[in-house]
């Protein structure tokens, strides 16, 4: 997302709102997604994915306490889980790709996190959505704290 | 506040989205697997069964079961409940799918115990005291042959008649069949070549309600 030169009009700290509101709705959206895949679909969740759960859920119900009544300081508490979330998301898809070699694969019993369950469109897999997520998360909350601060 | 509309609109439109699909991939789901038993149907019924009620009955329930599975145990009560309920109308078919360690042996001893006459009482005694020969999810077979006598059965035929390589071979069909029906848990129901859309007792007498209710149209 592009990040904030422009300032807004009006309160400087109010231009903040609505970033933080675009990174909780990606949150809810890939919870929701997680949820789908996880209980309706049935799909056994593997190691790195709960790691990455472990991290976006909360954002879900922190985002939000930050957007009413607005309160820019919630980006830190959001970057500390979103960052987190963001590194074992590149760390699941260099596993995936193969750029990380199968001996540090934390996984081997149960579901192995280097097995694509699912391809949409010939590239979308759920960790690519993972990563996207995470760093669309992570820019939206860092342009939050930038036009904050104007 | 136009901020908390907009989230709260956010949210709800999220929450419903997430519904829909569910609902919708459910339905779908459903009609895969029902179509999938009716590709498959050959391998639901075998002529080696072990079965109650009478032939010509208009439902035929096909239970995938394992002596030692807990939940069988819970379910076989219930499944006669509803059996006794509908007297002449139901029929039941077992197929085996021991996935508790030892349990194929207990399922042998089931099918010698047929030779005498006594599936039945064989099996609902080995349900009904369950917790007397299965510890920590293997089945201790040297524990059943107490409640079998306790049944009336010649344990000295039985256990001659277990070793025989035709029960072997139901076992072996059986396994066999229920991956082709990609039977992965116990206990597993098909009503007329129906499978259960969601596993419960609930869904179960849906099930049977409606294959009662279209057999009587």
């Amino acid at each position: 997302m592009n990040s904030a030169r422009s300032v807004a009009p009006g309160d400087a700290a109010a231009a903040a709102w609505m970033p933080i509101f675009g990174a909780w709705l990606i949150a809810a959206a890939s919870t929701l997604g997680a949820l789908f895949f996880g209980e309706v679909m049935q799909l056994p969740p593997c190691v790195l994915c709960w790691y990455q759960r472990i991290f976006m859920f909360p954002l879900v119900l922190i985002l939000p306490l930050g957007l009413f009544p607005l309160d820019p300081r919630v980006v830190r508490y959001g970057l500390a889980l979103a960052l987190p979330g963001g590194l074992v998301a590149t760390f699941h898809l260099l596993l995936v790709a193969g750029v990380v070699p199968e001996s540090i694969k934390p996984c081997t019993q149960g579901v192995p996190c280097s097995e694509t369950v699912i391809e949409w469109f010939g590239f979308l897999t759920i960790p690519l959505l993972s990563a996207v997520a995470f760093s669309t998360i992570i820019a939206l909350l860092v342009a939050a704290h930038l036009r904050s601060r104007k | 506040m136009k901020q908390k509309t907009l989230f709260v609109i956010a949210a709800l439109l999220l929450l419903l989205g997430f519904i829909v699909a569910a609902l919708l991939y459910n339905v779908e789901k459903e009609e895969q697997a029902g179509q999938f038993a009716a590709a498959n149907n050959a391998a639901l019924v075998r002529m080696h069964s072990p079965s109650l009620g009478p032939a010509e009955a208009s439902v035929v329930i096909v239970e995938f079961l394992d002596p030692a599975c807990e939940t069988c145990a819970a379910f076989y009560p219930l499944v006669k409940q509803i059996m006794a309920a509908n007297p002449g109308r139901i029929r039941l078919v077992l197929r085996y799918a021991p996935f508790h360690k030892g349990s194929d042996q207990v399922v042998a001893a089931l099918e010698a115990a047929r030779k005498q006459g006594k599936y039945w009482q064989a099996l609902e005694m080995l349900l009904a005291r369950q917790n007397d020969w299965v510890q920590n999810h293997a089945a201790q077979v040297a524990r059943i042959w107490p409640l079998l006598e306790a049944a009336g059965l010649d344990l000295q035929k039985l256990r001659s008649d277990m070793a025989a390589p035709e029960i072997a071979g139901v076992i072996e069909q059986d396994l066999l069949d229920a991956q082709t029906l990609k039977v992965t848990k116990t206990p597993e129901y098909f009503v007329n070549g129906k499978p259960l859309p969601r596993f419960g007792i609930e869904p179960l007498k849906q099930l049977i309600d409606e294959a009662l209710a279209a057999s009587r149209r």
